[in-house]
């Protein structure tokens, strides 16, 4: 039997490509996927004819990788369509990893559009179809307004339960959006300050408006090839180190501890099979769909003990120049957020490792953790990837 | 509802549970094997994977495990709160706090279960601060 440690670095993410960031008026979901499939494409020096294998799914199709396929015109013999929310297109890395390194094909295209901010059947019209086409009759008669009353009833609890404060959550939307400034595809660049998010519009208590991740469209893509053929390509190859997913529950109700996601399990796995320590990681982008992720992620994740993200965050410490870059392109908080955000955070760090990222480069960026969620907390995909030096 | 036991007894126990309710009744079911208790109802137990449960009426004694107040403009109703409370038996359900203002809800709250049937909706659990009970 190969272990996963034998898989470690064998697959690289050769090329990544996003479209329609923002408004993408008069664009369809697939139109801005396949923008970005070409651009990925593209950038790793490939053709769409190379693609074989195909990762790929969407909030309302449920059959998803078959119009895909369809639309670009290819023939896949690998097709990943797990659908976990976000944290998708992280946690397709380890399926498309493991049918690389067999030789069922030999370049996975994963990827990813949404226009649900100018489209007519929008973010709206979706949470309003999901309470038919996917109910829970223990949650809905009480109007949580998700998925933000999700996570609210989770920042409440570490609130109650650690101390956390008002400021330390808003600590993470101020990070985000310093980052964003130094990001010229980053949707919101105006300067914001811990008392700017408390006085915003309050949502779900609490968070309030600034709590919580853009609406917006956008398409992101990469292409993943084995290592030896990567080196042949146009860019510098991202390792894929190691990876791992987690689900432990599906609704807030039945989550056993608001405080501990199952990214302390999906965290442990991936480092474990990439062989590094979070002392190693240089980067690390991780599903900000709301300010208490950051805090919930940083803990499970190892960068700091249970309870202790608010102190970790404070003083700018994940913000340019602090302890530990988080969510160097403006995260889904300030750059972002297309309905699912998860092949975003892989795009941000493989321009962070192959020192591609600009004016918010992290100087030396070799290993960086990427860290994605689902639903409401519900599940969690880890990768390690990592630069040219790290094989 | 007008489902006969017997006819009840048939059906799967999502279904049983809301009928339970509209009588009034809010139960909970709990393990012949494991003995441990669950919610929502299932066909098996998530503790053991055992298929033998039973029906019980827990005592509706809760203690809130957290709250938010969801924001909304008057015009559409106002604001409203959603919770999480633990029963005393050991489950956890979503839920809602009547009786009490939102400055007036605290995380370990102790609240007690009542059924109530709003006009032209499904029945429903709600919990109210134990000094107003």
């Amino acid at each position: 039997m190969m272990s996963l440690e034998a898989l470690r670095g064998q697959v690289a993410v050769a090329g990544v490509g996003h479209a329609g960031l923002g408004e993408a008026h008069g664009f369809t979901e697939m139109e801005v996927l396949a923008q970005a499939a070409s651009r990925a494409v593209a950038d790793a020096g490939l053709t769409m004819r190379d693609i074989d294998g195909l990762a790929t799914c969407s909030s309302s199709a449920t059959m998803w990788s078959m119009p895909v396929a369809e639309y670009l015109g290819i023939r896949p013999q690998f097709i990943e369509a797990t659908m976990l929310g976000g944290s998708s297109f992280v946690s397709h890395l380890l399926p498309a990893v493991m049918a690389l390194a067999s030789g069922q094909c030999n370049a996975v295209l994963v990827c990813y559009g949404s226009t649900q901010k100018t489209a007519v059947f929008g973010r709206k019209e979706g949470v309003k179809a999901r309470t038919l086409l996917d109910p829970q009759p223990f949650e809905h008669p009480y109007s949580p307004m998700q998925p933000v009353t999700s996570y609210a009833l989770a920042a409440a609890r570490h609130m109650y339960q650690y101390g956390t404060t008002r400021e330390q959550l808003a600590e993470v939307a101020v990070a985000a959006r310093a980052w964003a400034q130094l990001n010229p595809e980053a949707a919101m660049r105006d300067p914001l300050t811990i008392d700017d998010v408390l006085r915003s519009r309050p949502v779900s208590d609490p968070l309030t408006v600034r709590d919580c991740c853009l609406v917006t469209d956008g398409g992101g893509a990469y292409v993943l090839v084995r290592a030896d053929r990567a080196r042949d390509l146009k860019q510098p190859p991202v390792y894929v180190l190691g990876s791992a997913t987690a689900v432990w529950n599906r609704q807030i109700s039945s989550m056993a501890d608001l405080t501990v996601t199952a990214a302390a399990e999906s965290g442990r796995r991936a480092l474990a099979m990439a062989g590094v320590g979070v002392a190693e990681v240089d980067v690390a982008e991780v599903y900000d769909a709301f300010t208490i992720n950051t805090l919930l992620f940083l803990e499970d994740l190892g960068f700091c003990k249970k309870g202790e993200g608010g102190a970790f965050v404070q003083d700018g410490a994940i913000a340019p120049g602090g302890r530990l870059p988080v969510n160097t392109n403006g995260g889904g908080l300030s750059c972002v957020h297309p309905g699912m955000y998860g092949i975003f955070l892989v795009i941000e760090a493989v321009r962070q490792l192959r020192a591609q990222a600009g004016a918010r480069q992290v100087q030396g960026a070799d290993i960086a953790l990427v860290h994605g969620n689902g639903g409401t907390l519900s599940s969690q995909s880890t990768a390690i990837l990592g630069g040219p030096a790290t094989r | 509802m007008q489902t006969t036991p017997e006819a009840l007894a048939s059906r799967g126990p999502q279904e049983q549970y809301f009928a339970k309710l509209a009588d009034g009744h809010f139960q909970i079911q709990r393990c012949a094997d494991c003995s441990a208790h669950q919610f929502y109802p299932r066909t098996l137990c998530m503790h053991c994977g055992g298929t033998d449960l039973a029906w019980t009426s827990p005592s509706g004694a809760g203690t809130v495990y957290s709250f938010s107040v969801v924001r909304r403009k008057p015009e559409a109703g106002g604001d409203y709160n959603v919770a999480l409370v633990d029963l005393q038996e050991g489950v956890r359900m979503m839920t809602r706090i009547d009786d009490v203002a939102p400055d007036g809800l605290r995380i370990g709250m102790t609240v007690q279960a009542r059924v109530v049937r709003p006009e032209g909706q499904p029945p429903l659990v709600v919990f109210v601060p134990v000094e107003a009970a």
